[in-house]
Parts: structure tokens; C-alpha cells; sequence
């Protein structure tokens, strides 16, 4: 089959692989219909995560149709289309139980890798190195599904497949970043990031109750999304002072809540941004959390700070200080994708969400590596990529 | 990642670790263990307690009630499906066992055992007879884990590699820290009793451009331009 490849920074090609294969009982192959790249897959292509491996299959938002199952997948058909959460989980660990997905026991064949690091694993994922379960993406024509009995969602007929593809990660994403926020009635909600985590955060930031969404980014395709789709006031830190713009906003308090929707590659203006870059640079640093800085700065006292957006491993100056006495509430983590299946499919179905309008570009798989340059460079508008196989 | 890659990963620590345990005989560590069953045969874990050899203690919470667990342990033919050094255990009746393990260059390793303490749903000890190669004793503890959090269990071995050229070869070519061995075990175990199989990446599809080398500058060289 064809599949996007990892070779190195800066470095995928679409290759021929061979084809995935039922290797366990509870193992289903998905022929790939849909398949997006996400904004963390841009941390593989910047080399900024640890143990990939040259020709690793990348991807992991994706949907298609079930081709074969394993003996131990009752619930699923052949034919029948699927939605798959990028996060794999057993379903029958204390973690899967309490719905807390994205931190299953099982799923990871290299724990041991990410026990070094972390303590303990998160669950596998999808194409996303190694240490997270060294699993092939579904940036191809097929993908194995490991406990497919218990993640997939089956997607009724009448949906197209750009309504529903996001499920598989950056809409559960966005609104568990919102729900994390913990959002009352009045509340202002300020997004770091305009990206396709951001765009629908500020969809869910509003769907929960939030009064104003405030978005920051720098290009100017984004903010305009951000305003025309999202209704959300921008604000463009290549511009203005963010934390001053925010206080002026908020009457001196700062928003509620802060979600910090960029991760681990953070640009910025600021000199603490353009210190982070050195550091990263000469190993000083792994992550550079300009972003989160300035969403702890920004916060209003005993306010929440939510973050999607991917961290890796240590980071440098962030103010916990700022955070302590000010008595912030952190929320964070990989998304329980499992959780959101069904409520944000019926609020697809309701016409309550519209995640599809995020998507600037429509692709072949073997336009990928073009994708992921367009992409990175945020040229052309480019917001979200989808491929088709 | 194969197997070989995960263990040659391991490898520096395991090599170190086994080597220190090489200047015991067999025979000296296996006096030892006979000689705690007669003294402490009352304790739950006296055949692994004190000693010269190489000792690891491993825990781990599993999802399911302390009953199933001591069930499928102790029928120790299914201990081979989670223990991959190990590749059969044979029942010989009267709580004797039989038991191959994988050795350096093809080889193997044989041994008998006896259950030396079993506490139904809660405990199983057992050690390696007079004459085998490698002395070893273990245990595997069964404990409800508090508000029904499962079961915490824990895994206590002990052994000693024979002296010699044998053991050095053993210890280069496992090259695995032998705790590591038992944690991956134990994974392996948890993972078997939650979710009814061993979750695992092997045979996936991965790329393999014809311009890379093992250094990669072909690749450098000649990929497309970036």
C-alpha cells in the first residue's frame, strides 16, 4: 500500500509499505478514506519528538471503512465506516474505566521507554513514535486497529466524511480543552493559537457557556477565521502586547480561562521566545513554552489554565510562582478521545458543531509531503489539511 | 521496535548487573535456598528471602479479582505466554514442574521445580531442584488492592547464572537486566489478564526507502530536495 513515511526533519515521503495485517483478536485492518495531519504532527516532521524511526507510518486522525477483523471484534462489519480516536485503549484497565482514555494501562507495547521519561506511559497512539507504542499511522490506504472493539465509532449514513473525520482527534481535543476550563456564565475565554485546535476550541469555549473568546495568533488567515467563523476578537501578538491587550479586555481582571492551544513550539516575539529558540537549539531545553508563560501571566487570579497543546518533555522559566500565588487551576493532557464520541457526534448530527469549515485544503495521500511543508510555513491560509488515500 | 532492538536498547545494564552474579556456583545458591525451606517454611516467602544471588522484587496492579489471577499462575503452563524468556513448563504432578528456558546460541536451559508454598489465591513459591544449572526460587503474591482497585501483585525472584564460560556467554548474549525481565513479565501478565491479549506492534508496516543507508548520507544525498 501507500503511506506517508518518516525519514527526518523536515524529511516524509509517500512510500509503497506492506499492508497491515490482523495480528491480534481484537485487531481490525480500516481501508482509509479520510485522513487529516494535525498540528502535532508537525512536531515529528520538526524532529522535536524522540524515538522515530526512519520509514515510520505517520498519522493519526483518520476514518475509513472496516475491511477485516479479528475473531474477538464482535461489534464491527466489514463495510461498515468508522471514525478511530488517535488514542488507543484497552477498555479494560482502572484508567479505561474511569474514562480517562488517553491514559490506558495496556495499549503501549514500549512503556518501558516512556516510564524512563514520565514515571508511568499514556496509552499507544497512533504513528506518533516509538515511546507511544510505535504504532503505523493511518496517513496511508490501511492501518491496524488494536482494540478496535472498543474505539472506533460508527458513523451513520447521511454524514460525509469531512463532517465526522475530526472526531478522531482535534474535535474531542478542543472540547475537552474547553470543558477543562471549567467555563461559568460570564466568563471570558482567551485561546493561545489559531491553529485547528484553537479554531474549534473557540466553537466549544462558546457551546459551554463561555461570554467572550479572545483569539491569539499571528497569521492573519487565522485571526480572520477566528473572527469570521469562530466570532471570537483576535488579538495579533506580532502586533501587541498581549497580557496589556488582554487586561484591557477584561477590565484589569484577565480571562477566566486560559488555554494554552500551541504546545511545545511556541513562536513569539518576546525575548523569553526568542531564548526558548537557543535553548532548543543547543539541547538546553527541550520545550519552548512562550504560550504558556503568558497564559499563566495573563490569568485572572484563581482562574483556570487549560492546555492542548502537546508538551514534551522539560521546560524552562515557566512562572509557577506567578501561578502559585495567584491560586491557578492547570488543566491537561491527551484527550480521552472515547469520552466524546457520541455527545459530539449528536452535536455534529444537530447542527450544533461545525468542524469541516477548518479545512483550507484538500489533498491526494501523494501530495503529502507538499501538505506538510504548506503547512508548517502556514502559507496559503493553510489551516487543516485533509488527504485522501 | 523488534525484540532484538528492545533488548539490544537494554542491554548495557543487563550485561553489567548479570556479570556480578557470576562468581557464584550454582551449587552455593541452591544450599542456600534448600537451606531457608527447612528453616522458614512457615513464611510466604522464605525460598527467595536473604541471599547471594541476585534478587528483584517487581509489583503491579492488575484490574482483576486476587482469585483469577492465582488460578491462571498457578497452572504454570500459561506462565510461557507472558514469560518470554521462558519456553515451556511441563506439569509433573505432586506440585513438581518441569521447566525450559531460552539460552544463548539456540541453546536451552532445563530445570525441575517444586511449589515450596501455595496459599490458594494469595500466594505460590516454588524453586528449582538439586542439579539445575541455574538456581532459582520465586514467588508471586496476591493482594486486593484497596476500594476495589484491583489486585497488587508481587513477584520476587531470585536465581544465580552458573560460573564459568557458560554464564559469561549467558550474560552477553541475554544481555537483558534481568529485573527488567521481570517487569516486562509482569506487564506482559497485566496486560494478558485485562485485556485478553499482549498488545504489540510487531509486523507493522514501515518504509523502507531504497536510498537510505545505514548512515543515511545516500539519503541525505539524494533525497528530493527540501
Amino acid at each position: 500500500m501507500r503511506a506517508l513515511c518518516w525519514y527526518g526533519k523536515d524529511d516524509v515521503r509517500v512510500d509503497t509499505v506492506p499492508d497491515p495485517e490482523i495480528v491480534n483478536p481484537r485487531d481490525a485492518i480500516v481501508k482509509i478514506t479520510s485522513t487529516a495531519i494535525c498540528g502535532s504532527d508537525l512536531h515529528l516532521y520538526d524532529g522535536y519528538i524522540p524515538t522515530m524511526q526512519k520509514g515510520d507510518v505517520l498519522g493519526h486522525e483518520f476514518m475509513g471503512e472496516i475491511v477485516e477483523t479479528g475473531r474477538g471484534v464482535t461489534n464491527l462489519k466489514k463495510g461498515e465506516r468508522v471514525v478511530v480516536p488517535f488514542t488507543i485503549s484497552c477498555g479494560n484497565c482502572f484508567f479505561c474505566q474511569k474514562e480517562l482514555w488517553s491514559l490506558c494501562d495496556n495499549s503501549n507495547p514500549n512503556a518501558w521507554m516512556v516510564e524512563k521519561l514520565y514515571g508511568a506511559s499514556p496509552s499507544g497512539l497512533f504513528g506518533y513514535s516509538h515511546m507511544m507504542g510505535g504504532y503505523a499511522g493511518g496517513q496511508a490506504e490501511y492501518v491496524r486497529v488494536p482494540f478496535a472493539d472498543v474505539g472506533p465509532i460508527k458513523i451513520p449514513d447521511g454524514l460525509a466524511d469531512e463532517q465526522v473525520l475530526f472526531l478522531s482527534d482535534i474535535l474531542p481535543t478542543a472540547y475537552q480543552a474547553a470543558e477543562n476550563g471549567d467555563i461559568q456564565p460570564g466568563d471570558t475565554v482567551a485561546i493561545w493559537g489559531g491553529g485547528p485546535v484553537g479554531q474549534l476550541t473557540i466553537k466549544c469555549a462558546y457551546l459551554l457557556g463561555a461570554e467572550r473568546v479572545i483569539a491569539i495568533d499571528q497569521v492573519p488567515e487565522r485571526l480572520a477565521m477566528a473572527r469570521n467563523q469562530g466570532k471570537a476578537e483576535t488579538i495579533d501578538f506580532s502586533q501587541e502586547d498581549v497580557i496589556d491587550r488582554l487586561k484591557e479586555l477584561t477590565g484589569g481582571r484577565g480571562p477566566d480561562v486560559c488555554i494554552d492551544a500551541v504546545g511545545l513550539e511556541a513562536h513569539g516575539m518576546a525575548p523569553d521566545a526568542i531564548l526558548d529558540r537557543a535553548k532548543a537549539a543547543l539541547f538546553l531545553a527541550t520545550d519552548r513554552p512562550h504560550a504558556l508563560r503568558e497564559a499563566i501571566q495573563a490569568c485572572r487570579k484563581g482562574g483556570v489554565v487549560s492546555i492542548p497543546g502537546v508538551y514534551g518533555g522539560l521546560l524552562d522559566k515557566v512562572p509557577f510562582g506567578a501561578a502559585f500565588n495567584k491560586g491557578l487551576t492547570f488543566k491537561m493532557g491527551q484527550t480521552h478521545v472515547q469520552r466524546y464520541l457520541q455527545p459530539l457526534l449528536e452535536k455534529i448530527q444537530g447542527g450544533e458543531l461545525d468542524a469541516a469549515s477548518i479545512i483550507t485544503h484538500r489533498l491526494s495521500l501523494d501530495e503529502a509531503p507538499d501538505a506538510y511543508k504548506t503547512f508548517k510555513a502556514r502559507k496559503d491560509g493553510c489551516v487543516k489539511v485533509v488527504l485522501k488515500p | 521496535m523488534t525484540e532484538e532492538q528492545k533488548s539490544a536498547a537494554r542491554g548495557t545494564i543487563g550485561v553489567a548487573l548479570a556479570g556480578g552474579a557470576l562468581g557464584l556456583t550454582a551449587y552455593g545458591v541452591y544450599r542456600q535456598v534448600r537451606g531457608q525451606k527447612a528453616e522458614e517454611g512457615h513464611s510466604p516467602v522464605a525460598s527467595v528471602e536473604h541471599g547471594e544471588g541476585n534478587k528483584f522484587i517487581r509489583l503491579v496492579t492488575i484490574n482483576k479479582p486476587a482469585a483469577e489471577l492465582y488460578r491462571y499462575w498457578h497452572d504454570f503452563t500459561n506462565l510461557p505466554r507472558f514469560m518470554h524468556h521462558l519456553e515451556s513448563v511441563e506439569i509433573l504432578g505432586e506440585g513438581r514442574s518441569h521447566w525450559k528456558a531460552k539460552a544463548p546460541l539456540g541453546q536451552s536451559v532445563e530445570w525441575d521445580a517444586t511449589i515450596i508454598n501455595d496459599v490458594e489465591n494469595e500466594l505460590i513459591a516454588w524453586q528449582s531442584e538439586e542439579g539445575a544449572q541455574i538456581a532459582n526460587a520465586g514467588s508471586v503474591r496476591f493482594t486486593p488492592a484497596p476500594a476495589g482497585r484491583g489486585t497488587e501483585v508481587k513477584v520476587t525472584i531470585s536465581y544465580a547464572p552458573p560460573a564459568g564460560q557458560i554464564g559469561v556467554a549467558i550474560a552477553k548474549t541475554l544481555g537483558e537486566e534481568p529485573s527488567r525481565q521481570v517487569a516486562d513479565d509482569l506487564r506482559r501478565f497485566k496486560q494478558l489478564m485485562e485485556t485478553g491479549e499482549l498488545p504489540t506492534n510487531d509486523r507493522q508496516p514501515q518504509g523502507s526507502s531504497p536510498l537510505l543507508t545505514p548512515t543515511g548520507l545516500l539519503a541525505e544525498a539524494t533525497s528530493e530536495p527540501k
